[in-house]
């Protein structure tokens, strides 16, 4: 029993230390010149605009689940008008870019893990190896900082659709003009309540490329890796989302909300 | 039974400089001990096959030439520099002297064919012109009989056809020493000949050396000049195909009773 522990304790520090390896792997092949710009190009568009759709969807529906929620208690506090700020400032500090973190870490993830683990499995990363070209370079730098900067902007994407959701859930009842919802939105925000909100995304992003990079990259060989490799990079991207989140509250709390 | 030599077009004769130098080299994965003690020498222009059943560390040979593994114990030195030592700048240089193509060609899935064949020449003779990009990548399918498939994607071709496409991403930067990694696994005879009689140009084309893992009979038939045949992770025997074809080992021979 205390053997078994003993190696799983051993087991789990080594895979911290391959991902402290990897990590440092990245920064080294970022700043090493003949980036592949093409590549990450194509990283942009793939992790971007491919989950566009998706992202926009699950914004709209969850503002105007949101909005429908929160009105029946608002209602009855007598706050209805309080509703686009209490939609704004909770969509745009937390539920945006925790769900859609989510979401792509669900896609993109996945996705990443299971096209790199099948390159692995099919000798695709040994043979961009031996060829002489760096498959880190050409694989895992580009896309961590595609998810790095895409990740945010599909935030912001998110957050707006969302809003506009909530636009929609509170016309079914009551009649509001568009420019008035969105002054009472805009007014109800400040700078700090959406820089924060961005910035973390930006480390969702980095988790979700990373996560999905090192559990692809490092896969062992066999069909089985692959749906193995997809899997546990949705698992732990997502986890990490929570942790990253969790810490980004705190520190903002501190920074700006004392 | 026809002679090895009279199946081979005219190539250029090995000379005595030694290209790839292993020298008692073990490895093991776990307790398994995958290679024992194996020495091999690999001349300029020569084409070495070596014969196994799978599982028995022919392609770990191989990887550790190429530096992708790294023996336990021995050095392997390939043009007298010992791979082992070689820092990320020098195992990349030699990367590009050393051809590898894999089992399943490995061809790269997100990527057309041209593009897979401008791949290394973009990255590793950084090439930028696309006049001499076509020029090359048109010239390098013409060799393997592929130039229709050049817009194709690898998932349009057959096993036979991404093996070709393998071979020309792998000669199209022009290696000195070309690992095959069972060349001729999986496909038919008539295109297992094909595959085998292609090598053999390349080698006549671009006068390489290589060494050829295989347990194709045929293919060991047509390509090889010397045979070595491995067992449990060591040699067994050596020899030209029909010497070793005569031996008096029953193991060796039951290598060429089934197929020739």
């Amino acid at each position: 029993m205390a053997e078994q522990a003993i190696t799983g304790y051993k087991k789990w520090l080594e895979g911290v230390g391959e991902q402290g390896v990897f990590f440092k792997s990245f920064f080294r092949n970022i700043f090493r010149g003949g980036f592949e710009w093409s590549e990450f190009v194509r990283q942009c568009y793939e992790i971007g605009y491919r989950s566009m759709m998706l992202v926009g969807i699950t914004s709209f529906i969850m503002g105007m689940v949101l909005i429908l929620q929160l009105r029946p208690s608002m209602l009855e506090m007598g706050a209805e008008s309080m509703l686009p700020k209490t939609l704004a400032v909770s969509f745009i500090r937390e539920i945006g870019p925790v769900i859609i973190a989510i979401i792509c870490a669900g896609k993109v993830a996945s996705g990443i893990g299971a096209e790199l683990g099948s390159m692995k499995v099919t000798e695709q990363i040994d043979a961009m190896e031996v060829s002489g070209a760096n498959p880190l370079q050409y694989l895992v730098v580009t896309r961590i900082l595609a998810t790095s900067l895409m990740v945010p902007l599909l935030t912001v994407i998110g957050d707006a659709i969302g809003l506009f959701g909530g636009f929609l859930a509170l016309n079914f009842t009551d009649d509001i003009r568009f420019t008035l919802y969105f002054h009472k939105c805009i007014s109800s925000l400040e700078f700090i309540d959406f820089l924060p909100a961005v910035v973390k995304t930006v480390f969702f992003g980095f988790a979700i490329g990373f996560v999905g990079c090192y559990k692809g990259y490092n896969s062992n060989k066999g069909t089985e890796s692959v749906g193995i490799a997809a899997n546990s990079a949705v698992v732990t991207a997502s986890l990490w989302i929570f942790v990253i989140d969790a810490v980004a509250v705190q520190i903002t709390s501190l920074l700006f909300y004392r | 039974m026809e002679d090895t030599k009279q199946n081979k077009p005219d190539v250029d004769k090995p000379t005595n400089e030694v290209v790839v130098d292993i020298d008692h080299i073990s490895k093991s994965f776990g307790t398994k001990d995958v290679l024992t003690d194996i020495n091999l020498q690999l001349k300029r222009g020569e084409n070495i096959v070596v014969l196994g059943k799978s599982g028995q560390g022919k392609s770990v040979t191989i990887q550790c030439i190429v530096g992708l593994l790294t023996p336990d114990t021995g050095t392997v030195k390939v043009f007298g520099d010992d791979v082992a030592e070689m820092n990320e700048e020098q195992l990349k240089q030699l990367r590009t002297k050393v051809g590898f193509l894999f089992q399943s060609g490995a061809l790269y899935d997100s990527m057309t064919v041209r593009d897979n064949l401008e791949f290394p020449l973009i990255r590793i003779l950084k090439i930028t012109d696309q006049a001499e990009l076509d020029k090359r990548v048109e010239e390098a399918l013409d060799g393997v009989g592929l130039a229709d498939a050049i817009d194709k994607r690898p998932s349009d071709l057959s096993g036979g056809m991404r093996k070709r496409v393998g071979l020309a991403r792998t000669m199209i930067v022009r290696p000195e020493i070309m690992l095959y990694d069972e060349p001729t696994t999986g496909l038919d005879p008539i295109t297992s000949r094909e595959i085998s009689e292609l090598i053999l140009n390349m080698q006549k084309k671009y006068k390489t050396s290589s060494i050829i893992i295989t347990h194709d009979m045929e293919c060991a038939k047509i390509t090889a000049d010397r045979v070595l045949i491995m067992n449990e992770g060591t040699y067994i025997a050596e020899g030209s195909f029909n010497e070793l074809k005569k031996s008096d080992d029953e193991l060796v021979r039951s290598f060429f009773n089934e197929t020739t």
